[in-house]
């Protein structure tokens, strides 16, 4: 049943190939039909391999297809090969699944597009390298798909090319990431150099084997791997580009920007955490670079006032928790939070395109309001996206998924109370600007009149991600609550390791439960109070000088952008202007100029005058006597 | 036979072209393509079976020695091994792009415009198998004075002021080379007593430290010139911003390779000593060609001169790849030669496809001509991800192979390189924004393309596409010769190459503890 694996990327490849070729000549229905189709047919097979995977459960734990050799120079033998495992199924789920929904939403956002088989034909080609990132045998494999996924991304963001503004920002996604990607390279040359290999359970084994915990070299090179995931992952101090990344059109925006793309890093970490295991002070780098991010970006959430830069910062929080997760060891409560993310991320920036495109165009959430009544159906399915981000208790995805890393971070050995605190804070800041976007979307009086109304392929992707955005938490129910449920868990066991806890006792538990529960719901109390309850408090409150400008530095993200600007981009530029006529041509030019300046001299002397010679004679003569005479 | 056939075959067709064009340019056209189309099915029918000779029968597939001078050792020595059978066939295929780019560009002296183009070609070819030390600086020279003519008479604005400097550079660095070639003739002589300009015979001729170092510079500036490396690359903006359409192709895509070439072939082997000691110098150059190549690309506004500065950067990392000598980097240093052959001769024929539409090459003037023209914008999207080295196309494997077999012997340059890979995203898409996206600041009317240009977009991109995703066939296709050329000169192979073995490497690791 796993022969065929290949096909699973490479539908979605041949779609793309027949999508450019084809181009605008093509009929509608047929670019529909490439595009979705492709997708679907690959999630189709991605369903039968998990059903042939689990069928092959516990004996077998991963599988292996190598379909040809990409090229194989001095001992360096990197295979077109595949390697599916747990981890990776559980990425390819969500890539096909997610993606299929995502693909089927667009045929109605992006019906009246004159791009309409381009936006196809990349999307395709972004399914496609997403699924060779999780299916690498190889990290150099991954590492095609890493970049391909980038270029995908940067081709999507400018997809509306006319705009310059649109354009710088798919080009700032493409080079910011590419700085990460730089550091991911000399990651890889430096496992090669050492290990020599590239093949990524080979390099596992040998890196365990050869290499002492916390040593030099393991920390090295995971800081490097780090460097590739925070740059394609927005997290601090790479994480500028993701909120810019919203001028692609908003299915992108939750295919790539929330669902898939954006968390390669996380799936980059988990699928190398041999390496980081053996380097406690990266994997410690991890956990603050995502308690840091999750806390910033969650304060940027707070004062956005595009619906998308919302969900962008709210995105980029979310991986912050990810990595929380991630660099405290609790590999399967990141992975289980990544896959909730992807379902009620992608609810919601789906939810917001359907107001978007019903409001023509509209994405300034002062221009929203009173839309409950005008869109009933955005109006609920929003409101489960929105809880489960939010992570209402007991009943939302997002409350299992973000409670088992509060505790895990509280619990695990290498977990600690600040950490736990920050994300704490997070999960009450999460809630208060979830809720501040809803209501300023859905409540109060109508502002703009609606114009568009949603069809069935996109209200149809909607309602079934929002039944995952509720229901997939009950994979994963804690003890504490009387479950004691871990299918996730179980799955994912046989390809990460669980986490190593101090903490075992329920008691602490329960109390971890209760404080992520009152942070959530407290949120949505305050944000309800301060907008709805007593508008007049909250406006006085946001007309404090103080709250004011903090309110403007938090929404142009904390100063990043400004602030490398000034010591990159400028100086960057500053050099390419001062030097465009090439300083090393003006030195070679300046040679010519002396040339001809000496030939004019010594052509001058050549007068015909016989003085002149005589004289020079004369002189050359007693030179040359006093010299003799002299020396 | 067949590689003086080879070389005939251009000269025959040009002296051809030349003469039917001065009545019918569409024949001396169509001498010119039907040459090279035989040359290359001759290339392909003749060379490719002698791959599959066993490995143990030397590297030479091909050796032909005839005597030409014999009084002062001069003997005209061709021969072919798997180095110069991929870079025949690249030339070829890309003289074959340039004849059909030109084919509705030149609309003066066709005839002599030909005949340059094929005398370039067969120049480039002579180069590519001489090895006869004389008869390849006759070569080299073969090559320099149709080029000379292609920019000065099918030029641009500045075409004088780009070709004198074009032939002032290469004739200096040219002479250095034959004072060192007839250096190394006589050093060799005075040893053995054989005066000869052969290269099998001067491999391996010892010779004190300060005078091998002194031959070799004479050697590496002349390739340093052509490659172009930094500071002396000076000349390559201003002659290929001006030359015609297929002058840039030829010069980008094999011009700019015999420098390469030469460095493999002669300045690494015949001085393994003195170029060793150079190793760092030539490397801290190619570092620097890359980043400089990088950042001046960027801030040029003539389109041209921006490949051609991209130019720079890229042959940095052969440069580069070549003094690390060893067969992970030498082989990403082919597939880069290669790449970039394909790449930016592609970006060159792009460029030259604008001027024809619109009369300038002013980037500023350009913009959102993507809206016109999506099959010329989505070549041109391709080909400048191809030169930032997205995998999945040729140009990535070529760096990565260099960057990945650089790293053990000069980790710092490997990363300063890799850096260059950022600074290529920012000018290659800068490119992209400028001529295709944004908002259009003029009112073009332009078509998009036309037949004959998508089937050389195509072909071009089907070729990048294959080495992107399928490199082997030219791996295997030059191992044993480039194995042979890393040979210690006294037969002595040498030296495993250092990165593969984890048990090598226990030993340091072990220290680390």
């Amino acid at each position: 049943m796993l022969e065929p694996l290949w096909l699973i990327p490479a539908l979605p490849l041949a779609g793309f190939v027949i999508l450019a070729l084809g181009g605008t000549r093509l009929p509608r229905w047929a670019a529909t039909l490439t595009g979705v189709g492709s997708v679907g047919a690959s999630a189709l097979l991605t369903l039968v391999t998990v059903v042939a995977f689990l069928g092959g459960l516990p004996d077998t734990k991963a599988y292996t297809r190598t379909v040809w050799t990409w090229f194989d120079v001095a001992g360096l033998s990197i295979g077109a090969s595949f390697y599916i495992d747990a981890l990776a199924l559980t990425m390819m789920v969500v890539i096909t699944g997610v993606g299929f929904l995502i693909h089927l939403y667009s045929v109605g956002y992006m019906a009246h597009d004159d791009g309409y088989s381009r936006f196809f034909a990349y999307m395709n080609l972004f399914v496609g390298a997403m699924l060779i990132l999780v299916m690498a045998d190889n990290l150099m494999l991954l590492y095609l798909g890493w970049e391909g996924v980038g270029a995908c991304s940067y081709l999507l963001i400018g997809f509306w090319y006319r705009d310059p503004v649109n354009g710088y920002a798919a080009r700032k996604a493409f080079v910011v990431t590419r700085v990460g990607d730089t550091a991911m390279a000399v990651a890889l040359f430096l496992l090669f150099d050492q290990l020599g290999s590239l093949q990524i359970q080979e390099l596992m084994r040998h890196a365990a084997s050869v290499w002492t915990v916390g040593a030099t070299l393991p920390t090295v090179v995971a800081l490097l791997l780090l460097g590739g995931a925070v740059g394609k992952s927005a997290q601090l101090p790479l994480q500028t580009w993701l909120p810019d990344a919203m001028a692609g059109p908003t299915p992108v925006s939750a295919l790539i920007h929330a669902a898939t793309m954006v968390t390669a890093g996380v799936y980059l970490i988990a699928r190398t955490h041999v390496l980081f295991d053996l380097a406690p002070v990266a994997l410690t780098v991890v956990a603050v670079v995502g308690a840091a991010t999750l806390l910033i970006a969650g304060f940027s959430g707070l004062c956005q006032k595009d619906i998308k830069r919302v969900l962008a910062y709210s995105t980029v929080s979310q991986i912050g928790y990810m990595f929380l997760a991630l660099g405290v060891g609790a590999w399967a409560a990141a992975m289980f939070h990544f896959m909730i993310h992807a379902f009620f991320k992608a609810l919601l920036f789906l939810g917001a395109g359907a107001v978007i495109h019903a409001l023509g165009g509209e994405q300034d959430l002062s221009k929203m309001g009173g839309l409950r009544k005008e869109l009933p159906l955005i109006y609920l399915v929003f409101l489960a996206g929105a809880a489960s981000l939010s992570a209402i208790p007991l009943v939302t995805a997002g409350f299992y998924s973000k409670d088992m890393i509060i505790w895990e971070v509280f619990a695990a050995t290498r977990g600690g109370t600040l950490l736990w605190a920050a994300a704490l804070a997070g999960a009450l800041l999460t809630s208060i600007y979830t809720f501040r976007m809803f209501f300023l979307c859905f409540e109060g009086p109508l502002v703009t009149p609606v114009t568009h109304r949603p069809g069935w392929t996109m209200t149809l992707p909607l309602a079934v991600l929002a039944i995952f955005s509720l229901g997939a938490g009950f994979l994963e129910i804690p003890h504490s609550l009387g479950g004691g449920v871990r299918l996730f868990s179980d799955f994912i066991q046989s390809a990460l390791p669980p986490t190593a806890l101090i903490h075992k006792r329920e008691g602490y538990e329960v109390i971890c439960q209760l404080a992520a529960a009152a942070a959530a719901i407290g949120g949505i109390a305050l944000i309800w109070w301060l907008m709805l309850r007593a508008p007049q408090a909250g406006q006085a409150l946001a007309r404090r000088p103080a709250v004011a400008a903090l309110s403007r530095f938090w929404l142009n993200g904390w100063g990043f952008d400004r602030l490398y600007d000034l010591l990159f981009e400028r100086p960057y530029i500053f050099l390419a202007h001062i030097d465009r006529h090439d300083i090393v041509d003006g030195f070679f030019n300046l040679l010519a100029r002396l040339a001809s300046v000496l030939y004019a001299w010594a052509g001058a002397t050549q007068t015909g005058r016989v003085r002149t010679y005589a004289a020079g004679l004369t002189v050359g003569a007693a030179a040359l006597i006093a010299w003799v005479v002299w020396l | 036979m067949i590689l003086i056939a080879l070389i005939a075959i251009p000269l025959a067709g040009g002296v051809l072209a030349a003469l039917l064009g001065r009545h019918h340019p569409g024949a001396a056209r169509w001498t010119a393509l039907a040459a090279l189309g035989l040359d290359l099915i001759l290339a392909l029918a003749g060379l490719l079976p002698a791959l599959t000779r066993p490995p143990q029968a030397g590297p030479w597939l091909i050796d032909l020695g005839l005597p030409w001078i014999p009084s002062l050792g001069i003997g005209f020595h061709l021969a072919a091994d798997g180095l110069s059978v991929v870079l025949i066939l690249l030339t070829l295929f890309l003289g074959i792009v340039a004849v059909a780019c030109s084919w509705r560009e030149i609309g003066e002296r066709t005839g002599f415009f030909f005949f340059n183009l094929m005398w370039v070609l067969a120049g480039i070819l002579g180069v590519f198998t001489a090895l006869d030390l004389f008869l390849f600086y006759f070569f080299w020279e073969l090559m320099m004075v149709p080029m000379f003519f292609l920019i000065i008479l099918w030029g641009h604005e500045n075409r004088i002021y780009a070709a004198i400097k074009f032939f002032l550079f290469t004739q200096i660095a040219g002479l250095l080379m034959l004072a060192a070639i007839i250096g190394l003739y006589f050093v060799h002589g005075r040893a053995t007593g054989v005066y000869t300009f052969d290269y099998p015979a001067l491999l391996g001729t010892r010779m004190p430290a300060g005078l091998g170092m002194a031959l070799m510079l004479g050697f590496f500036v002349a390739f340093a010139v052509k490659l172009p490396a930094f500071p002396v690359h000076v000349w390559l903006p201003d002659a290929h911003t001006e030359a015609p359409t297929a002058g840039s192709v030829v010069l980008a895509g094999l011009l700019l390779k015999t420098g390469a070439y030469g460095l493999l072939r002669f300045v690494l082997p015949l001085f393994p000593e003195a170029a060793r000691a150079f190793a760092p110098v030539a490397m801290t150059l190619a570092v620097a060609g890359i980043l400089y190549g990088a950042l001046l690309a960027f801030s040029q506004t003539d389109l041209k001169r921006l490949v051609a500065y991209t130019s720079v950067s890229h042959m940095g990392f052969v440069m580069l790849a070549v003094f690390a000598w060893n067969e992970m980097a030498l082989q990403g240093a082919l597939i880069q030669i290669i790449c970039h052959g394909l790449s930016t001769g592609a970006l060159f024929v792009i460029v030259g496809m604008l001027q024809e539409r619109l009369h300038t090459r002013d980037l500023r003037r350009m913009g959102a001509l993507w809206n016109q023209a999506p099959r010329l914008g989505g070549f041109a999207m391709l080909f400048a991800l191809a030169s930032l080295g997205l995998p999945g196309l040729g140009n990535f494997v070529g760096e990565f192979l260099i960057l990945i077999g650089v790293f053990p012997q000069a980790p710092i340059l490997t990363i300063l390189a890799a850096a260059g890979l950022v600074a290529a995203s920012i000018y290659s898409l800068w490119i992209v924004q400028q001529a295709f996206h944004g908002t259009a600041r003029e009112q073009w009317r332009i078509r998009d393309l036309s037949g004959r240009e998508t089937a050389i977009l195509g072909v071009l991109t089907a070729a990048i596409v294959w080495l992107g995703v399928y490199p082997q066939p030219v791996i295997e296709t030059a191992r044993p010769a480039l194995a042979h050329l890393r040979q210690a000169p006294d037969g002595a192979p040498a030296p495993a190459p250092e990165p593969v073995a984890v048990s090598g490497r226990q030993g340091e690791i072990d220290a680390q503890r």
